[in-house]
C-alpha cells in the first residue's frame, strides 16, 4: 500500500530523474564547449538529487527497494514525474526554456520543503534548493539572451514557450497525496505558489521579450501515471542494460 | 580520457601552408639553449616559426581528441545501468570536455582562434586520435575505455606536463589531476565486471579484446617512421618516443589485467626477465594508416555528430553574440 | 569578434581566477569564451570550480591585461636579484639568540 509520503516523493524524484535524463543528452552535443559543460553540471544535480530522493522513498516504503531498484524496474504508469520534462531536448533553445519553466517553479517548492518537519526530506530540498538556484540563473540568463538575441533565436524561443507553456498547469496539480501531505506541513499549497511563480516568468520573459501563449493548457496525468508515448521510449533506453541482467552488480 | 594526438605521418601529406622561414640563427641558438636548460617558452617569448606551428598542430590536435572522445563513452550515458555510473559517466565526459577547451585556451595563445581550430578538423584536413573512431558497442566499453584508452593517456599526458610550451604544461597539470578519476572509475568497472555474472565476463573480455591494439596504436607509429618527434623532442615539448611510452603503458597494463582474470589478445605477450619489460607483438599498422586516412568503423559518424552538433548551435551563439552587442557593448570590445 | 565560415566568429576571451579557500590568494585558473560578463563568470564556474576548487572568482577580459613583455624581463627583474639585504636572511643575529 502506497502512502501519501511515498507517491510524493516519487514525483519529486521522478522530476529529476527524466529531467536529468533529458539534459544529459547534450553532453557531447552542445552549441558550444562550455554549454556541453554548464548542461552537464545541471543534469549532475538533478541526477544526485533523484538518487537521494528514490532512496528516501524506498526507505518510507519499506519493502527494501532503493532509487536504482525505483528508476531501473519501474514501467511507464509507474513513473510520477511532469509530462513536460520527458518531452525530446528539442533545440537549446526548447531545453532552457523548459529549464526555466520548472526551476523558477522547483524554487518555491523546495523553499518550502526546506523548511518542513520531515528531516530527511527538509535536508535533501535544502541541498536541492542551492543548486535549482544556480540552474534558475544559467536558464533564465540564456532564455533572455536567446529570445532578445537574433531574429532566428527570438523565434525560436517564442515557439519553445508556445509548445511548452500550455504544459506547465501540470505544475500547480494536487490531489489526495498533496491534501495529505499539506496537512502534515509537508507539501507546499500550489495555490501560493503559482502567483509568485507567474511573477517570476513574467519578468524573465518580458526580458526575453517573449510572450507564453493565451491558448488552452493541456489535459495532464504525469502524476497519476499517465504519460506521453515518448516516456516510453526515454525508459526503453535509459532501463535496457539494468534489465538485461537481472540480479547483477555494476 | 585524453589520448595521445600524434598522427604526424599523414599530417604531412595534407599540410598546405609554405614552409616555414629561415629562422634568424642567433635566436634560434638562443631558443634552443633555453629549452636544454629547461626554461619554460611562455607565448610572448620568441620562438621558431616551425616550433609555433608543430604546437599548434600538436595541441589542437589533442583538443579535438578530448571532444570527439565525448562522442563514444556520451553513447552510453542514457544506457548506464545504474545512477552511480550515470553520474560518474556524466561526470567523466563532461571532465573530457573540459580538457578540451583547456587546450584549445592553451593552443590559442600561440595565435590561432577556437573557431578556426574547431573549423580545421570539422571542415578540414586536422586529426584527432584514431582510437575514437571505433564505435562503443556494450556497456563494458565504457570501463575498458577508462582503464586502457585513459591509462595511455594518462601516460603521455605525464610526459607532457613537462612541455616546454607553459600554457600546454599547465593544462596538462590541471588534466593530470582530474584524470586520475578516469582511469579509476574505468579499472573498478571492468573489476566488477570480471567478477560478476557470465554474461557480464564475457563482456568486458571481448571489449579488452576490440579495444587492446587500438590502445596500443595512441602512441602514434615506431620512432623511426615519426616525422615530428626529432623536433618535438629537441625542443622539449616531448621527452620520450613514441615506442618508449607505448612500453610503459604495457608494463603497467599486464598486471593490472592479471590481477583482475582478464587476459590480452596478443599470443606474442611475454615478460622478458632481463629487462623486466612485456615484449608484445607487432600492430597491424595497416590498419592504423586506414583508420587515421578516414576509413576506421566510425570516422564519418564522429565527424557529423560534431559538425552537427556546431552547425545546429551556431543560431545559439549569434544570439548571445547580438545580445552581448546591444547591451553591454563594452565587454566584448574590451577583449 | 572575427567572422568564421559557420557565422558568427568566437565570443572574446576572459581569463579566469579563481580563490581556494582559506584565505588564499586569486590564482590564475584558465580562460573560457563568453558573449558578455554575466555569462563569463558563469562559464568559469562551470569549467574551473567543478571539484570545490574556489570561493570566489575573477573574470576579467583578456584584452584588459596589461602584461611585461619578454623583452622588459632584464630590466624589471634582474634589479631584484642582487638587494640581499630586502631577505631576513641577510641579518645576523647574535649567538644565543634562539627565538626572535
Amino acid at each position: 500500500m502506497s502512502t501519501p509520503l511515498f507517491e510524493y516523493l516519487l514525483r519529486l524524484g521522478d522530476d529529476r530523474l527524466i529531467l536529468g535524463h533529458r539534459n544529459a543528452e547534450w553532453c557531447g552535443h552542445g552549441p558550444i564547449l562550455e554549454e556541453d559543460i554548464a548542461v552537464a553540471n545541471i543534469a549532475l544535480d538533478q541526477t544526485g538529487e533523484a538518487q537521494l530522493l528514490l532512496n528516501l522513498a524506498g526507505q518510507v516504503e519499506g519493502q527494501g527497494r532503493d532509487a536504482d531498484q525505483l528508476a531501473y524496474w519501474r514501467d511507464e504508469t509507474q513513473f510520477r514525474n511532469l509530462q513536460m520534462l520527458e518531452l525530446p531536448r528539442g533545440d537549446f533553445g526548447f531545453t532552457m526554456v523548459r529549464q526555466f519553466l520548472f526551476s523558477a517553479h522547483a524554487h518555491f517548492v523546495l523553499e518550502h520543503l526546506a523548511k518542513c518537519p520531515h528531516d530527511d526530506l527538509a535536508g535533501i530540498a535544502a541541498k536541492a534548493l542551492k543548486e535549482n538556484r544556480y540552474h534558475l540563473r544559467h536558464s533564465s540568463e540564456w532564455v533572455v539572451r536567446l529570445g532578445d538575441g537574433t531574429e532566428e533565436s527570438h523565434r525560436r524561443i517564442q515557439a519553445a514557450l508556445e509548445e511548452l507553456w500550455p504544459w506547465t498547469v501540470e505544475l500547480f496539480f494536487e490531489d489526495a497525496v498533496d491534501a495529505a501531505l499539506k496537512a502534515e506541513g509537508i507539501a507546499p499549497n500550489q495555490a501560493d505558489i503559482k502567483p509568485k511563480w507567474e511573477a517570476m516568468t513574467a519578468e524573465v520573459l518580458t526580458r526575453a521579450t517573449v510572450e507564453p501563449p493565451k491558448g488552452p493548457m493541456r489535459m495532464v496525468g504525469g502524476r497519476k501515471g499517465r504519460h506521453t508515448e515518448h516516456l516510453g521510449h526515454l525508459l526503453a533506453e535509459m532501463q535496457i542494460v539494468a534489465r538485461s541482467h537481472p540480479g547483477a552488480s555494476w | 580520457m585524453t589520448p595521445s594526438t600524434r598522427q604526424e605521418g599523414t599530417q604531412m601529406a595534407t599540410e598546405t601552408k609554405p614552409a616555414a622561414p629561415a629562422e634568424d640563427p642567433v635566436k634560434l641558438a638562443e631558443f634552443e639553449a633555453r629549452c636544454d636548460r629547461g626554461e619554460t617558452i611562455e607565448p610572448k617569448d620568441w620562438m621558431p616559426e616551425k616550433y609555433r606551428r608543430q604546437l599548434t598542430r600538436m595541441m589542437s590536435q589533442h583538443a579535438h581528441s578530448e571532444v570527439v572522445g565525448m562522442l563514444p563513452e556520451g553513447n552510453w550515458i542514457t544506457r548506464a545501468p545504474n545512477l552511480r555510473r550515470k553520474m560518474c559517466l556524466i561526470a567523466k565526459v563532461q571532465d573530457e570536455g573540459g580538457h578540451g577547451l583547456y587546450i584549445y585556451c592553451g593552443t590559442e595563445t600561440l595565435g590561432t582562434d577556437r573557431t578556426e581550430l574547431i573549423d580545421q578538423y570539422l571542415y578540414g584536413t586536422a586529426k584527432y586520435s584514431s582510437i575514437f573512431n571505433y564505435p562503443t558497442l556494450t556497456w563494458a566499453d565504457i570501463g575498458v575505455i577508462g582503464w586502457l584508452v585513459d591509462g595511455a593517456a594518462i601516460v603521455n599526458q605525464t610526459m607532457l606536463a613537462h612541455a616546454s610550451y607553459g600554457p600546454y604544461a599547465r593544462a596538462m597539470i590541471r588534466i593530470c589531476k582530474e584524470e586520475n578519476f578516469h582511469k579509476r572509475q574505468g579499472y573498478e568497472l571492468c573489476a566488477t565486471l570480471a567478477r560478476g555474472t557470465p554474461a557480464q565476463k564475457a563482456m568486458v573480455q571481448d571489449a579488452v579484446n576490440r579495444w587492446w591494439w587500438p590502445s596500443l596504436m595512441m602512441f602514434g607509429p615506431h620512432d623511426t617512421n615519426s616525422p615530428h618527434s626529432a623536433d618535438l623532442l629537441r625542443w622539449k615539448v616531448k621527452q620520450k618516443s613514441n615506442d618508449d611510452l607505448r612500453q610503459r603503458f604495457v608494463n603497467l597494463t599486464v598486471p593490472q589485467a592479471q590481477a583482475i582474470g582478464l587476459t590480452l589478445p596478443d599470443p606474442d605477450l611475454k615478460l622478458d626477465e632481463t629487462s623486466g619489460e612485456w615484449k608484445f607483438g607487432e600492430i597491424d599498422w595497416s590498419e592504423f594508416n586506414a583508420v587515421i586516412a578516414g576509413n576506421g568503423p566510425m570516422n564519418r559518424e564522429r565527424i557529423a555528430a560534431r559538425r552537427k552538433a556546431h552547425e545546429d548551435g551556431a543560431w545559439v551563439r549569434e544570439a548571445a553574440a547580438a545580445y552581448a552587442a546591444k547591451h553591454q557593448p563594452a565587454a566584448g570590445q574590451a577583449a | 569578434m572575427s567572422t568564421g565560415p559557420n557565422g558568427v566568429g568566437e565570443w572574446p576571451l576572459w581569463e579566469v581566477f579563481t580563490q581556494a579557500p582559506g584565505g588564499k590568494p586569486h590564482e590564475h585558473a584558465g580562460s573560457v569564451h563568453a558573449p558578455d560578463a554575466e555569462i563569463a563568470l558563469q562559464n568559469a564556474r562551470d569549467v574551473y570550480t567543478r571539484r570545490g576548487e574556489a570561493v570566489s572568482l575573477w573574470v576579467v577580459p583578456s584584452g584588459a591585461i596589461v602584461a611585461s613583455a619578454p623583452g622588459d624581463a632584464g630590466p624589471f627583474f634582474d634589479p631584484g636579484n642582487d638587494k640581499p639585504y630586502r631577505h631576513p636572511q641577510f641579518y645576523k643575529t647574535p649567538r644565543g639568540v634562539k627565538v626572535f
